[in-house]
């Protein structure tokens, strides 16, 4: 008799290794305190907080916080149930209405997380004759949302505009298909390059979903994403988005102008087979929601101090995920898991958190080292950040 | 020289730049235990098959593609519905 364990035995063995050189387990750290959006005490040291998706610094918004307790009195800790039978206060179609608002587009529709948005509206729209035709870079949620569904997929080289021209062309005229997107490839921080794409999409007569979870709140003039930015958002039929990054709670979404776009909440099956969020989780969502709409002083902070990391990153010598910055993602490339393990935790002893990023996440094999923004760095603490890393890097050998 | 020949010969001058271990590629090569490709590999090498045959071969059809052979057959039928 087989043990069904043995199939991760590979996985099992390599972390042995890593971890038998007497290296900080990079998956296992555990934040004992959280003093703000930017700090933390983990292992009883106050360490900065640099791999969040805490992108707009939301988290303790005195406003957010407020509308939350207020929730949690007056409407309970949960609501045990599915959106389309008990589980839909007014504080859910509150932040729909909030989405609605930010987006300007007609419909928003609110799952339980961002993985649960795309998930649900892929395997949904797209059927068994239909094709989805999708970036290879695309998140493990995209991924899942065609293997949850029965469409045929069509991957495409990430960003590669001629090879999605192609593809669509080879497909046949008549069948439906779904091009999936994302603005932001979270791996890389690098953008999509969404006005020649949803124009190529468009002329093909595909639907276009773009997912915007890494630019909500920051890229665009509204802060709408890398659509918005590129002029190219009254031409996408979903954007699905998520309340766990900028938006500083959990959750995720879908928004559309699609006249029969409702008709979704009784045959998506991730947004109906599962519980709602918590009253006071989508309460502090529309409280953030709406005070993003007017966050360009912070969203021009968030720039700058993007702009400032990837300017000094690149100064000291490390190579990173792309030439300009692009997103408040910047990706600092390892050469390989063993030094990147070992810079990380470098790193975290200097009293800096970043994301250790590996095969499979990774696009090409690549080990990463993650670093995500906030809209509440300081100028100092990217001065501080840009410290850490020169020290951490000659005490690796990663920089000379 | 037939059809089925003139894909494989097509094919195979395909998987040649991917042929890191050199081995002598038959109609009974497998991808993943022979070639030893790993899913990128897989995906450029895909992506340069449908460029030269100007086909679509989606990742539902790739899940049944094993070995050279099947590949030939695949790309035959996928020509003769174009």
């Amino acid at each position: 008799m087989s043990d069904l364990f043995s199939k991760f035995d590979p996985l099992i063995e390599t972390r042995e290794q890593l971890l038998s050189t007497g290296i900080t387990d990079p998956f296992g750290l555990v934040m004992e305190e959280v003093v703000s959006p930017t700090v933390a005490i983990c292992n009883g040291r106050r360490t900065i907080l640099l791999g969040t998706y805490n992108y707009m610094g939301m988290t303790f918004d005195p406003d957010v916080i407020a509308a939350g307790k207020t929730a949690l009195d007056e409407f309970g800790s949960g609501t045990t149930g599915s959106r389309v039978l008990n589980g839909t206060y007014v504080g859910h179609k509150a932040v729909e209405d909030a989405l609605k608002d930010f987006y300007a587009m007609d419909h928003a529709m609110v799952f339980s997380t961002g993985y649960q948005a795309n998930l649900g509206i892929i395997s949904t729209m797209a059927g068994k004759d239909d094709y989805i035709i999708l970036d290879i870079d695309s998140h493990a949620s995209i991924y899942d949302g065609c293997a949850l569904g029965n469409a045929q997929i069509v991957p495409f080289r990430h960003n590669d505009i001629d090879a999605l021209e192609k593809r669509l062309r080879r497909l046949p005229p008549e069948a439906g298909k779904l091009v999936v997107l994302e603005g932001v490839y979270s791996m890389l921080g690098d953008i999509a390059p969404l006005k020649e794409m949803v124009a190529v999409c468009k002329a093909a007569g595909a639907m276009v979903l773009v997912d915007e979870a890494h630019s909500m709140g920051f890229i665009g003039e509204n802060g709408r994403g890398v659509a918005e930015a590129q002029g190219v958002i009254d031409d996408v039929d979903f954007i699905i988005g998520t309340f766990s990054k900028s938006v500083g709670t959990v959750g995720g979404f879908c928004v559309s102008n699609h006249p029969k776009f409702e008709i979704l909440r009784l045959v998506c099956r991730p947004y109906v087979f599962t519980a709602s969020l918590p009253p006071s989780v989508v309460a502090t969502a529309a409280t953030s929601i709406r005070k993003l709409m007017h966050g360009k002083s912070k969203r021009d902070h968030l720039w700058e101090n993007s702009k400032k990391l990837h300017g000094g990153l690149k100064a000291l010598g490390f190579t990173l995920g792309t030439d300009e910055p692009q997103s408040a993602i910047i990706a600092v490339i390892m050469p390989d898991l063993e030094r990147g393990a070992a810079m990380w935790e470098a790193l975290l002893n200097e009293g800096l958190y970043v994301n250790l990023a590996r095969p499979p996440a990774t696009p090409a094999g690549m080990t990463l080292l993650r670093c995500s923004l906030c809209a509440e760095h300081s100028a100092a603490q990217v001065d501080e950040i840009l410290g850490m890393f020169e020290a951490a890097g000659r005490a690796t050998g990663c920089i000379s | 020289m037939t059809d089925r020949a003139e894909t494989e010969a097509r094919v195979m001058a395909l998987i040649e730049p991917f042929n890191k271990k050199g081995i002598e590629a038959t109609e009974e090569t497998r991808f993943a235990q022979d070639l030893e490709w790993d899913s990128l590999t897989v995906l450029d090498f895909v992506a340069n098959i449908e460029d030269e045959f100007d086909i679509v071969i989606t990742m539902n059809q790739q899940a049944e593609i094993e070995t050279v052979g099947q590949l030939i057959d695949a790309v035959g039928k996928l020509r003769a519905t174009e």
